[in-house]
């Protein structure tokens, strides 16, 4: 068996800054993952479709127009309605503190306000599939 | 086994949830995966595989976009493979072919899966072959493989594709001198992408050069120039496409496809006979490592001894039979 922790890099929303999507692709990669990128300006469902297709372990949203606290749990929704409800959601981007509590609600397990190192999130997937397994 | 049939069945039905998990489990080499293949082999309908493959930057994904767009013109569901390379030192990889191909991810009539290629050398990852199979099984007609960005040697793609289209692009000219004996030599047809930039005439002058030199016998393959991003050109391509795709044999296909199929496995059930016949015989790999450093085997006499060994115990296995 070789399996390899899958995760989905998504920007949902019009904004079309992608550093920060692209630099934790890259870490997660380094971290030995498998990273699907489906670029900027998707729609919550294309995200979601991607996700199934690619069975992905995690997908994680990043945003920075101020949209999150809609498009972040219509991803959440689309995927528990198609049978994803096991893939795990994260989310980073501008969000303010007092949004979280109901992003997490949501079903979004972390949120990552800017500033926060790669090595983090790395580190957030591994006690996720630890905890899982 | 119940589970596997009901999986079997779900990837039949065309679900979607049913069919990435599938896939996963032929990717991951799954104990499982067999016993699927085995289950949804009878019943995968006939099909066509349409490998697109070319040096990186090429513009295969885009010209897989347009094929994707072109085949659902005709109602036909697609389904593609798309392989990037993965970190041989961490085995991660960053699978961005999709990006160029997510028009299409809300279209229920296309499945477009990415895998990175897990230190595969030939241009496609070791399960590509059976992952065709399956989208094949749940309904997906043609299966469209596009390679990791390939360099001279990476021929493996016309391995499992009917049809193999090279993409190439102004300003590989000195390229294309340097992969005649290789990749040129797979291509059935011969895409030369990005014709709006200037080099479009050295290029084709490079390819046709090169395929002066190729075998007499073997059928030329069409040159098609073509923009993937504005358009121009993508009907004759088609046109020289179609042409390529119905002049292949539909049994003799079967009949290529199933020998490469049993190839396939006749290395791996043969590779895991020999590695139980060498732990029987010395212990473990690493033993037999040790002996040989020592000096008193060479790797020649050891695997001489092991099919010495088999061919004992066939015939022990014919005497009883007797």
């Amino acid at each position: 068996m070789d399996r390899r922790t899958r995760v989905l890099i998504g920007k949902p929303g019009l904004d079309g800054h992608d550093r920060g999507a692209k630099y934790i692709a890259r870490a997660l990669r380094d971290a030995g993952m498998e990273v699907i990128y489906t670029g900027i300006r998707q729609t919550p469902q294309a995200i979601a479709e991607a996700a199934l297709q690619e069975d992905v372990d995690f997908v994680g949203l990043s945003l920075l127009s101020g949209a999150h606290n809609h498009l972040f749990p219509e991803v959440a929704r689309i995927l528990r309605d198609k049978g994803g409800a096991d893939i795990i959601l994260f989310g980073g981007g501008v969000i303010p503190e007092e949004d979280i509590p109901g992003l997490k609600q949501a079903g979004f397990k972390a949120i990552f306000t800017p500033g926060t190192p790669a090595s983090e999130v790395v580190a957030f997937i591994e006690n996720e599939l630890k905890n899982r397994n | 086994m119940n589970s596997r049939d009901t999986l079997a069945q779900r990837i039949h039905r065309g679900e979607v949830r049913a069919l990435a998990r599938g896939l996963s489990m032929v990717e991951n080499g799954d104990p499982g995966a067999g016993e699927l293949l085995h289950t949804l082999f009878s019943a995968i309908p006939d099909h066509v595989t349409i490998g697109v493959t070319g040096p990186p930057g090429a513009g295969k994904s885009t010209l897989l976009d347009r094929m994707i767009t072109r085949f659902r013109s005709q109602e036909r569901r697609v389904g593609v493979i798309a392989v990037d390379p993965s970190s041989p030192f961490t085995g991660g990889a960053l699978l961005g072919d999709r990006l160029r191909m997510q028009s299409h991810a809300v279209d229920p009539g296309v499945f477009i899966r990415s895998m990175g290629n897990r230190g595969h050398l030939g241009g496609i990852s070791g399960a590509t072959r059976d992952a065709g199979l399956i989208l094949a099984a749940a309904g997906y007609d043609p299966v469209l493989v596009e390679t990791v960005g390939v360099g001279q040697a990476e021929v493996e793609v016309a391995e499992i594709a009917d049809v193999t289209a090279l993409v190439l692009v102004p300003g590989t000219g000195d390229e294309v001198q340097a992969m005649k004996a290789g990749i040129m030599e797979i291509a059935d047809l011969i895409v030369l992408n990005k014709a709006d930039r200037p080099g479009m005439d050295q290029l084709e002058a490079a390819v046709a050069a090169s395929l002066e030199l190729a075998p007499e016998d073997r059928p030329r393959p069409p040159v098609v120039r073509v923009s993937a991003e504005s358009g121009e050109g993508l009907e004759a391509l088609w046109t020289s496409l179609d042409l390529l795709l119905s002049s292949t044999d539909p049994e003799l296909r079967r009949l290529e496809n199933t020998r490469r199929i049993l190839r396939g496995i006749l290395g791996e059930s043969g590779a895991r006979f020999g590695e139980m016949l060498l732990r029987s015989e010395y212990g473990s790999e690493n033993e037999l490592l040790e002996l040989i450093s020592g000096g008193s085997v060479t790797p020649y006499e050891a695997g001489l001894r092991l099919v010495r060994v088999a061919e004992r115990m066939l015939e022990e296995d014919e005497n009883q039979q007797d």
